[in-house]
């Protein structure tokens, strides 16, 4: 069939016209010619040539692909009757927009941070080399993937023969101001043949290569990625050359990472990389690139052709022995140093990047995805429910369809096309949603200092399947009146659409079902909702032991000053006592570990009399006026004060939980313990404070034993110093009071702040995440649900006019009538309710490890689900068993 | 496409036959469609009555196939008509239509008259 002609049918149809018109007159002529009379002659021509427009048609439809002219036509008829019930439309496209919006954006974010492979050259080539097993690694671990010193680093790319190419690296915040408040970038180190390995090359200028990474730096490269070029310069061409402060050193700009590439963590984007040699200068620590103490890079390694995952592995657990025993710090116990010697390497497939948002979030993810299913399930049963429904008001006019002669297949063809013109839109919303729904959670997700950027794209395998989901369900549903309408004698049909005395049980058997799934399913909703909403009432209901509110956090970074470690202490207490003057700051003091800040220290100390117990605890320093300031009770003893300086007898304070598992019942005050300083050398300090609990680092862990130490006797004092404040000022002004009196030391002191409340929220983002969104999906199941209730319910009481009339008209009660739909629909929902108490079960013991204080069968979230379902289920009922019960027996006998 | 079912297998056979006889008439010059389906009658003594409603469509069948072509031209007695004439594709149709023709009816005489052979 040629397409030309297919576009061009109508005016081949014209010219058609013109034939059978010519060949008309010819015929005419002819016999006018033999004598007839004209209109004989006429008539005569016109029965010799049959029906015109017949063989027109004929010719039409062989001009044309029929199928695509009768789905048009199907298409625009069924446009126009979804507009003529807005409601049924609205209702149906809304459920499936948000069924499949939902579903889509969910497994979006899991496919990127789970399932997609990094957008680099042969990901699946890429191992990661990491050590193997849970062991503790000794030493300093300062970034999030770190697994090897700078030396090991650098011995194992020396040394391996696994790999046809290794890169290291590791991401750092660095500061971009050179004075006042910090304002951070979020900066990868990376050797030098990162991009390379990677096959990444440059937008713009040139990326980083192997000579950049050199001992000593010399290039001074920096490479910036295309977001934060076109972020901070305004994607200003001539970017390349430009120097870029980090950490007050100068760099320059080399070159401009392609669009796109966010280096190898998913979940992050890089602002800025560079190169591992100047990390000694960067990184905060002059030994980064020689001190096997401190542990910050991870490797990655190409895999050479015909090398297995094992394979490397193997390999790698026999140059292990001589790697660590060569690279062993001198700064650990000989205990550590042997236990090190035991590490060994291997090697994992990282094809899909590194992300710490994985571990997170991946089983929230999954557990999301299954509750959005669950919605899909539910939009689709009400869907179902609504187009079976609507089956009932329209087999009347299938009849009469059949009866003038349509044929089965075009009626049926018909509603396929109404079906699949609703599924079609509402995918395309869904589609639509998707989008902002995932960017809706990756920015919930987003704190300030560790903004998420998450890589998403429409993922058309899911939005397939999804779709998929909902076109079989419209046409399951939608062929339902068909089948019916063209299965039925006509006549009957005819007869008996609206004015059945009884409406057969058979004919709600489907609706019945779906509302029976829809309640059922809906409680599990809930049910989880519910469970989620009380393990975060539970998780902020958490007795910390100290108060949050109007509680700032401010660390204040001397570094660029180069302060001799024997005038820090001075000058930290002159900073402290700064902030402590601005007026409105009520106290204030020095931390180096504030709760949910998200560090912590464990050590293990011991009892002088008992030295063979090592006893675990968590490590603080603290000055003095910490307990006030946190508005933490001190139960017996003192605090620290002026005269416990670094001269001074070693002193701590411990809180209860130390005092009741080590101390036993004895007093703690004026007992000794011993602190570890060094390989084999221990301190004695004596407790003179007990106080009580508080939450150390994790809301979910129960108090700890702490020790705190004299922040003022510390023996190696840091550059800068962290003060926990409270004040009744707001942030901005906390902020700049602070900024300003930094600034009267010496301008080139950083800061940055934040705000005590908004960092315990922030540790209970994923709680949080799991509350609003189970929420929104339980509100939105009971939504369907009772639509889908409601609709049977009318749809029930509608097509039983006629009973119910002949009951009142029989003398029944108006309401035993309510009565009676109201029974209808309490066993509907009973049912649903019961196998919905089932399924609920089985879901929150899949939830069980995300939930906080909730024994595992905690009955009150299945109760309050249950209620809440009845309550609505009821609401849904009464308006249609009202109106049953209000009609008129006169008027619903005569209708019809 | 045929709509009434049970009439295709029939109308199968009998319009390759038309095609053929449509071929058959064209071959000795152009013709439009009232001329052939008389020439059709005429030459076969007035056995073979073609049904307008099939000729037309057949004759846009055969045109969608580029073995006839058509244009406008005047008629003897002054009318404008559609007239048909062969391709060179449809005269090496006509050769191949024929010997199917023949093998055809060699078929259809071995079964109905098998004993004369």
């Amino acid at each position: 069939m040629a397409w030309s002609r297919f576009f061009r049918r109508a005016r081949w149809d014209a010219e058609r016209a013109r034939e059978l018109e010519a060949h008309l007159q010819i015929e005419i002529d002819e016999h006018l010619a033999r004598g007839m009379a004209p209109d004989q002659a006429r008539w005569a021509a016109r029965r010799k040539l049959g029906n015109v427009l017949r063989i027109r048609e004929e010719i039409y439809t062989m001009n044309t692909l029929a199928v695509v002219d009768t789905v048009w036509q199907d298409l625009r008829y069924g446009a126009r009757l979804l507009r003529r019930n807005p409601a049924f439309t609205a209702v149906a496209l809304l459920s499936l927009m948000l069924g499949i919006g939902a579903n889509t954006a969910i497994f979006q974010l899991l496919d990127a941070v789970r399932l997609r492979s990094l957008p680099v050259k042969d990901p699946s080539q890429l191992v990661e080399v990491r050590l193997a097993g849970t062991a503790p690694r000794a030493g300093n671990v300062i970034t999030r993937y770190a697994q090897l010193t700078n030396p090991q680093w650098e011995r194992l790319r020396a040394d391996q023969q696994a790999f046809s190419s290794m890169l290291a690296w590791a991401p750092m915040r660095l500061n971009l101001a050179s004075g006042g408040e910090i304002r951070y970038a979020q900066a990868i180190f990376v050797s030098g043949n990162f991009f390379e390995m990677l096959g990444v090359s440059a937008a713009r200028g040139r990326l980083l290569a192997t000579a950049d990474d050199q001992r000593g730096c010399n290039s001074r490269a920096a490479v910036i990625s295309h977001a934060f070029w076109q972020r901070e310069y305004g994607g200003n061409p001539a970017i390349v050359g430009r120097p870029i402060r980090l950490e007050n050193h100068a760099l320059d700009i080399v070159g401009v990472a392609p669009e796109g590439f966010y280096g190898v963590e998913v979940g992050r984007m890089f602002d800025v990389a560079v190169p591992i040699c100047s990390g000694a200068e960067l990184g905060g620590d002059s030994g980064m690139l020689d001190d096997n103490f401190i542990c910050w890079l991870s490797t990655m390694g190409r895999l050479r052709p015909g090398w297995s995952v094992e394979r490397a592995t193997a390999y790698l657990q026999t140059i292990s022995p001589t790697l660590f025993r060569e690279t062993a710090s001198p700064r650990l116990d000989p205990e550590q140093i042997e236990a090190s010697e035991k590490f060994r390497l291997e090697a994992v497939p990282r094809g899909g990047g590194f992300s710490s948002l994985r571990t997170r979030y991946e089983a929230p993810l999954w557990l999301l995805l299954g509750l959005s299913t669950l919605v899909l399930l539910v939009a689709c049963a009400n869907l179902a429910n609504l187009l079976l429904a609507r089956a009932g008001t329209r087999a009347r006019e299938m009849a009469v369809r059949l009866a003038t002669g349509a044929s089965r297949g075009r009626i049926v063809r018909q509603l396929l096309s109404e079906s699949l013109l609703l599924a079609a839109i509402g995918t395309l919303l869904g589609a639509m949603l998707a989008r902002a729904i995932s960017a809706a959670l990756v920015s919930f997700l987003s704190t300030g200092r560790d903004p998420l950027s998450v890589p998403i794209a429409l993922d058309w395998r899911v939005l397939g399947f999804t779709a998929a989901t909902a076109v079989a369900t419209t046409i399951l549903f939608g062929l339902a009146p068909a089948l019916r309408a063209t299965s039925a004698p006509l006549e009957s049909v005819m007869r008996t659409s609206s004015r059945g005395l009884t409406a057969s049980r058979g004919r709600f058997g489907w609706q019945r079902a779906l509302v029976v799934a829809q309640v059922a399913l809906s409680l599990v909703m809930v049910t989880v909702a519910l469970l989620f909403a009380l393990s975060l009432r539970n998780l902020t209901g958490v007795d910390t032991g100290f108060s949050v509110d109007n509680l700032v956090v401010a660390d204040i970074d001397f570094g660029g000053l180069a302060v001799p470690a024997d005038r820090r202490l001075r000058l930290q207490r002159e900073l402290l006592d700064g902030v402590r003057s601005i007026p409105g700051v009520t106290s204030a003091a020095q931390v180096s570990f504030v709760p949910f800040g998200g560090w912590s220290s464990r050590d293990e100390v011991r009892m002088e009399e008992r030295p063979q117990h090592q006893l675990p605890a968590s490590m603080n320093d603290v000055s003095a006026r910490y307990f006030e300031t946190m508005r933490t009770p001190l139960v017996a003893g003192r605090d620290f004060g002026d005269r416990d300086a670094s001269g001074s007898p070693t002193v701590v304070i411990v809180n209860q939980t130390f005092a009741r598992r080590y101390l036993g019942g004895t007093s703690a005050i004026g007992q000794r313990i011993q602190m570890r300083t060094g390989p084999r050398q221990w301190s004695t300090a004596e407790i003179v404070g007990l106080v009580n609990d508080t939450t150390y680092d994790d809301l979910r862990e129960p108090f700890q034993p702490i020790v705190y130490r004299a922040a003022a006797q510390e023996r190696d004092p840091s550059s800068d110093l962290r003060v926990v404040l409270r004040s009744g000022l707001p942030l901005a002004g906390v902020r700049s009071a602070v900024t300003k009196m930094a600034a009267r030391h010496n301008s080139e002191i950083t800061l940055s702040f934040r705000a005590f409340p908004t960092m315990m929220r922030e540790t209970l983002l994923r709680d949080w995440l799991m509350a609003t969104l189970s929420g929104f999906f339980g509100v939105l199941a009971i939504l369907l649900a009772s639509i889908g209730l409601y609709g049977v319910m009318a749809y029930m009481v509608a097509s039983r006019r006629n009973e119910i009339g002949i009951r009142l008209a029989l003398g029944a009660d108006r309401h035993s009538i309510i009565r009676m739909v109201m029974r209808e629909a309490i066993l509907l929902v009973s049912v649903g309710l019961g196998l919905g108490a089932l399924l609920a079960t089985m879901a929150s013991n899949a939830a069980k490890a995300m939930l906080f204080g909730l024994a595992p069968t905690d009955p009150l979230a299945l109760v309050a689900a249950i209620a809440i379902l009845a309550a609505t289920g009821a609401a849904a009922t009464i308006i249609p068993a009202l109106r049953a019960g209000r009609l008129q027996p006169t008027s619903a006998l005569r209708e019809d | 496409m045929p709509k009434r079912g049970s009439a295709a297998r029939e109308g199968e056979l009998l319009r390759g036959t038309l095609d053929l006889l449509i071929l058959k008439t064209l071959v000795l010059g152009p013709a439009h469609g009232h001329t052939i389906a008389h020439a059709i009658e005429h030459r076969s003594d007035e056995v073979l009555q073609v049904e307008y409603g099939s000729l037309y469509p057949a004759l846009h069948r055969l045109e969608a196939r580029r073995w006839i072509a058509s244009f406008w031209g005047t008629s003897e007695n002054n009318r404008r008509a559609r007239y048909y004439r062969l391709t060179p594709l449809g005269r090496r149709q006509v050769v191949h239509q024929e010997s199917r023709w023949d093998a055809l009816v060699r078929a259809i005489n071995l079964i109905v008259k098998p004993a004369t052979e």
